[in-house]
């Protein structure tokens, strides 16, 4: 076991470092492509904590994505509030809509909440052309990108790069030691069995829509800095596909797995670019051979795959390594 | 009271629509308890056949019983292939594999026959009818006329053949078939071979009013799920009168609401989805679902 966490810890580190040193070395895109990376990781652990960690299966996180989105450029555009302030508040928006959302999705189990999310998704992009005044119907809205502070001496790109970084990290401790602790394990066992948690004490209804209503505000941050990186936000951006790629960003990265968070966004990020050289319709038919073979084959994701090859690691250099 | 009627007709036209896709849903639900969000998308892949048949120089209607075979042939095959390796999978890994499947015939057909939209052609003529002083749209009416067909063809199927009362006790009772002799596990795929049928005939018949592209069918799998579950997953016939209200409604809504119109059509497809789960989950028509603890 300590072996095993002591190479994890190791890996952050190198991580860290890694992220660190990427944007004095690459060019302004290459950083904003890893912007753009974190953006992802943070939409995925909102996702990833809903559905991996409390078993609510949802098709429809985009919308909350396009929330956070939206308030964060309706915010900056028509009463011209500082962004860094736009951000904690399209979380808080998000919070709350996504624990509204979780009231009704109590009484949906499996299934059948996949549908509504599934219809939740579809939809978003009519409701938010619909509202044209407040969010600039299928024009969008069009923001500037803010500059790094004076003195920093740092690029546009860089600043961002940097600042998506920290908001990154905040959140994925803030994730671990809520994961990693009493709600964490509550949050599991309504998954695993909701009938014995609640026997054992957990209030499910309220842990479920809480659940939902942190997801949707991770989630929501995402989609807030997203506007901020990007500039832009227009309706048909957020549509259902959207909510498709956070969906295989979790399964490939890994469900029920933090460090998956980044795996996936490392993945749908470079894949559908790569795969773009070959024709239009070709990330598309990757995500969804990736999504049905992961499912066969690594059900885990490659954060869980990652995770055995390590602690086979840990148990040759170490003789007496931990269960896996 | 004539532009009433007239979109008391069309929404039943496309209601019977809504109504066929809900039945194939409901169909494979039963069956196999997978909600299919791949059905759409092999309804529209099948259409796509169609067209590149009959763009190929067949006369409309061969084609299209020929297309009503490859997709009965395809269902199977995706039954066999894809889904039965997660057959008793957890709830969350079927639905995954069906939004593969959705991503993956979307994509497809997107890499096969461009983005860009095709016109499908009608079987029945152009000129209105007129009955009264009503004007009717000759393919509405010619929609309604086959929805019904498939209907009666399925009813017959199911209540009078023996291979449609195995596949009924198949997904009935599993066991207690297999003691029987029957072949549970052709009579499911045959199951989605059937509903991949049903779905063909109605993407074929929404083409020529939505007009061909891959992300046809986006808009009208959502009101199938909302006709499913209006007249509840459990019950095929619930699910057709469903859909040919939520046609209806659909109509009503957009021609009569005025803040609501065309533009938020999908909007309504979710409430009205959100509306009878929260408050009766099974549906109009359906079983409540009773579990053991």
């Amino acid at each position: 076991m300590t072996r095993a966490r002591a190479w994890q810890r190791a890996l952050v580190v190198a991580a860290l470092a890694l992220a660190f040193a990427l944007p004095f070395v690459l060019s302004g895109f290459r950083a904003f492509q890893f912007t753009q990376v974190f953006i992802y990781a943070i939409a995925l652990l909102g996702l990833n904590i809903l559905t991996g960690y409390n078993g609510q299966i949802s098709l429809g996180h985009g919308a909350f994505y396009a929330i956070g989105a939206y308030t964060t450029a309706i915010m900056l555009d028509k009463w011209s509030v500082p962004y860094a302030l736009t951000i904690p508040a399209a979380g808080l928006v998000c919070l709350v809509v996504g624990f509204l959302f979780g009231i009704p999705a109590l009484r949906l189990e499996g299934l059948y909440l996949a549908l509504a999310t599934f219809a939740l998704a579809l939809a978003v992009p009519q409701i938010l052309k619909y509202f044209e005044h407040w969010t600039g119907g299928s024009q969008g809205i069009v923001l500037s990108r803010p500059e790094a502070p004076a003195g920093l001496g740092l690029t546009p790109d860089q600043w961002l790069y940097f600042m998506t970084l920290g908001v990154l990290v905040v959140l994925f401790v803030l994730g671990t030691n809520l994961l990693g602790g009493r709600t964490g394990r509550a949050i599991v066992a309504i998954r695993d069995n909701p009938i014995a948690a609640q026997a054992m004490g957990v209030n499910t209804a309220l842990y479920k829509s809480l659940t939902f209503g942190v997801s949707a505000a991770y989630t929501g941050v995402a989609g807030a800095l997203s506007a901020v990186a990007v500039a832009f936000v227009a309706p048909d951006t957020f549509n259902v596909f959207l909510s498709i790629t956070l969906l295989v960003g979790i399964v490939v990265g890994g469900l029920a797995s933090i460090s998956g968070a980044i795996f996936g966004a490392l993945f749908i990020q470079f894949v559908p670019n790569w795969a773009q050289d070959i024709s239009k319709a070709a990330p598309w038919a990757i995500y969804g051979i990736f999504l049905i073979v992961f499912m066969y084959t690594m059900p885990r994701g490659i954060a869980g795959s990652l995770r055995l090859v390590l602690d086979r690691l840990a148990r040759a250099s170490g003789g007496a390594g931990g269960p896996a | 009271m004539e532009i009433f009627l007239q979109q008391v007709v069309s929404g039943l036209a496309t209601g019977g629509i809504y109504g066929s896709l809900a039945l194939a849903l409901v169909m494979i639900y039963q069956a196999t308890d997978v909600v299919n969000y791949a059905q759409g998308e092999m309804a529209m892949f099948s259409t796509y056949l169609a067209w590149t048949l009959i763009n190929a120089g067949l006369p409309y209607w061969p084609a299209f019983f020929a297309t009503l075979a490859i997709a009965f042939v395809g269902g199977l095959v995706i039954e066999r292939v894809v889904i039965r390796p997660v057959e008793n999978a957890p709830i969350l890994t079927i639905v995954i594999v069906c939004i593969g499947l959705l991503v993956i015939l979307n994509s497809l057909a997107g890499w096969i026959y461009s983005y860009i939209q095709k016109p499908f052609p009608s079987p029945f003529p152009e000129t209105p009818i007129t009955i009264g002083t009503v004007v009717f749209g000759a393919h509405d009416l010619g929609a309604i006329g086959v929805t019904l067909v498939v209907l009666v063809f399925l009813y017959v199927f199911f209540r009078y053949t023996t291979l449609g009362l195995a596949m009924r006790a198949a997904a009935q009772n599993p066991s207690s078939s297999r003691l029987c002799g029957i072949r549970v596990g052709w009579m499911l795929a045959v199951g989605w071979g059937l509903a991949a049928l049903v779905g063909a005939v109605a993407g074929m018949m929404v083409a020529p009013v939505v007009f061909l592209d891959p992300n046809m069918m986006g808009g009208i799998l959502i009101y199938a799920f909302a006709s499913a579950t209006l007249g509840g997953f459990t019950s095929p016939g619930g699910a057709v009168l469903g859909g040919l209200i939520v046609g209806v409604v659909e109509n009503l809504v957009g021609t009569y609401v005025r803040f609501i119109g065309t533009e938020l059509k999908l909007t309504v497809a979710l409430a009205m989805i959100l509306v009878v789960l929260v408050v009766k989950p099974s549906g109009l028509f359906g079983r409540a679902a009773v579990h053991r603890v």
